[in-house]
């Protein structure tokens, strides 16, 4: 078996070279759905975070009792419990917020990148591990969640964090903040992160 | 391992830990709501009791009387209307000063607009004679075109229209009369459902209100 990264490694792994969104292509509903505006992507960025770091240090913490046919279920259930609280705290504290993402706080119950990240990794490390890696995938993911925002937000409303940026004489690209504007986003941004990626690795050859 | 064996192959052995994880969670998620179950009902109804004062008074006076530290005493009740067996619902907020005089009512309603459920609080004056403002609770439409319903400038132009000059009607081109509202470009359907709403919320509901309003001064 190869060498294991050591936790760092797989901290600093999540962020870029491993990136949930742009190397991984996981989770993309949120990525897609969310990201309009700057504040309900970070706040969908913190919301994964949350569930990810709770549900790998759980994972991990009962890694030596699950049984290979059970796993799933057991994943489901954990993501599902914390997904439920940070809906619920959501809608106490930040119920504007929470008005504002409608279903897509739930539906981090289905998101594959805490499944895949459980699975690979949760489940087989110990607990500081677990949490390194849960803490790198979410930056890397909230990183990709925040630059796809920005594009989107500046471009289509010339505001960043609802702060005017642009001048106001700038015609704001409606088709950005609509559902067109995130496939096209995410594509751009993508070509643009495979396409350094391969000037890189030409360089090393 | 040293579980027996019979023990490992039954069911039980075999979905302990499912049982025992669903208890602890379901357990963990009661609690989480007794918590905070209360705080978040309390969100929804602070948003709509803040806008009542607003949406009968205007911002201007609304924030004067804030300032001032008096409030207005908002009264619930519901009102049914319509045939029998489809029967319609409303929730009614009647807004009384401090001495017991009405300032006006509130009236929630909803329907269907351009991509979604549209709801919104529909202030009327204390003669019931004409609208005194909109505030838009809940909205799904188009970001960037039909969303701009919730703009202030675009609701304010319903604030002071008699009920004289129902029904009123969207229109296109610059607004002159005064059952006419201006579109909001790009946005016609998403402005003919909140203007539609409004319509039918008076048409449904004026006698009604006109009748608890009579009530209310006979028992005084």
């Amino acid at each position: 078996m190869a060498d294991q990264p050591t936790p760092l490694e797989r901290f600093i792994q999540g962020i870029l070279p491993e990136n949930p969104v742009y190397r991984q292509l996981l989770g993309l509903c949120p990525t897609l759905a969310v990201t309009n505006n700057m504040k309900s992507a970070v706040t969908m960025a913190c919301s994964v975070a949350f569930v990810l770091l709770c549900a790998n240090i759980v994972t991990s913490l009962i890694r030596t009792l699950l049984k290979p046919h059970l796993r799933i279920v057991i994943f489901t259930l954990t993501i599902a419990t914390f997904v439920t609280i940070a809906d619920r705290v959501l809608a106490a504290y930040l119920y504007q917020m929470s008005k504002a993402l409608g279903p897509y706080i739930p539906l981090i119950i289905v998101n594959c990148l805490i499944i895949c990240r459980c699975e690979v990794c949760a489940s087989r490390q110990s607990v500081f591990t677990a949490s390194c890696d849960a803490l790198g995938q979410a930056l890397g993911f909230g990183l990709a969640l925040s630059s796809i925002a920005a594009v989107r937000e500046i471009l289509g409303t010339g505001m960043f964090f609802n702060y005017q940026v642009l001048p106001a004489a700038w015609p704001d690209w409606v088709i950005m903040v609509l559902p067109p504007g995130a496939f096209i986003t995410l594509g751009l941004l993508l070509g643009l992160v495979n396409f350094f990626e391969i000037k890189k690795a030409g360089k090393k050859q | 391992m040293e579980n027996p064996s019979f023990l490992k192959n039954s069911n039980l052995g075999q979905a302990w830990l499912v049982i025992l994880l669903s208890l602890i969670f379901g357990v963990s998620l009661a609690g989480v709501e007794i918590t905070l179950g209360p705080r978040i009902e309390e969100n929804k109804i602070r948003e709509t009791m803040e806008k009542v004062p607003v949406v009968i008074l205007g911002h201007d006076r609304a924030e004067k009387i804030k300032a001032s530290g008096e409030h207005l005493d908002i009264q619930t009740k519901t009102i049914r209307t319509g045939p029998k067996k489809r029967a319609k619902f409303y929730t009614v907020y009647q807004a009384f000063f401090n001495d017991q005089t009405l300032a006006g009512l509130v009236v929630k309603a909803s329907a269907q607009g351009y991509a979604d459920k549209i709801e919104l609080l529909l202030g009327i004056d204390n003669s019931i004679k004409k609208v005194t403002g909109i505030f838009i609770l809940d909205q799904k439409e188009t970001p960037g075109l039909g969303n701009k319903i919730v703009e202030r400038d675009w609701l304010d132009q319903f604030s002071g229209r008699p009920f004289t000059a129902m029904p009123f009607v969207v229109v296109k081109e610059e607004s002159d009369a005064a059952g006419e509202i201006d579109a909001v470009s790009g946005a016609t359907i998403s402005s003919r459902s909140v203007t539609g709403i409004v319509n039918n919320t008076i048409h449904q509901l004026k006698d009604e209100l006109v009748l608890l309003k009579q009530k209310k001064e006979k028992r005084d």
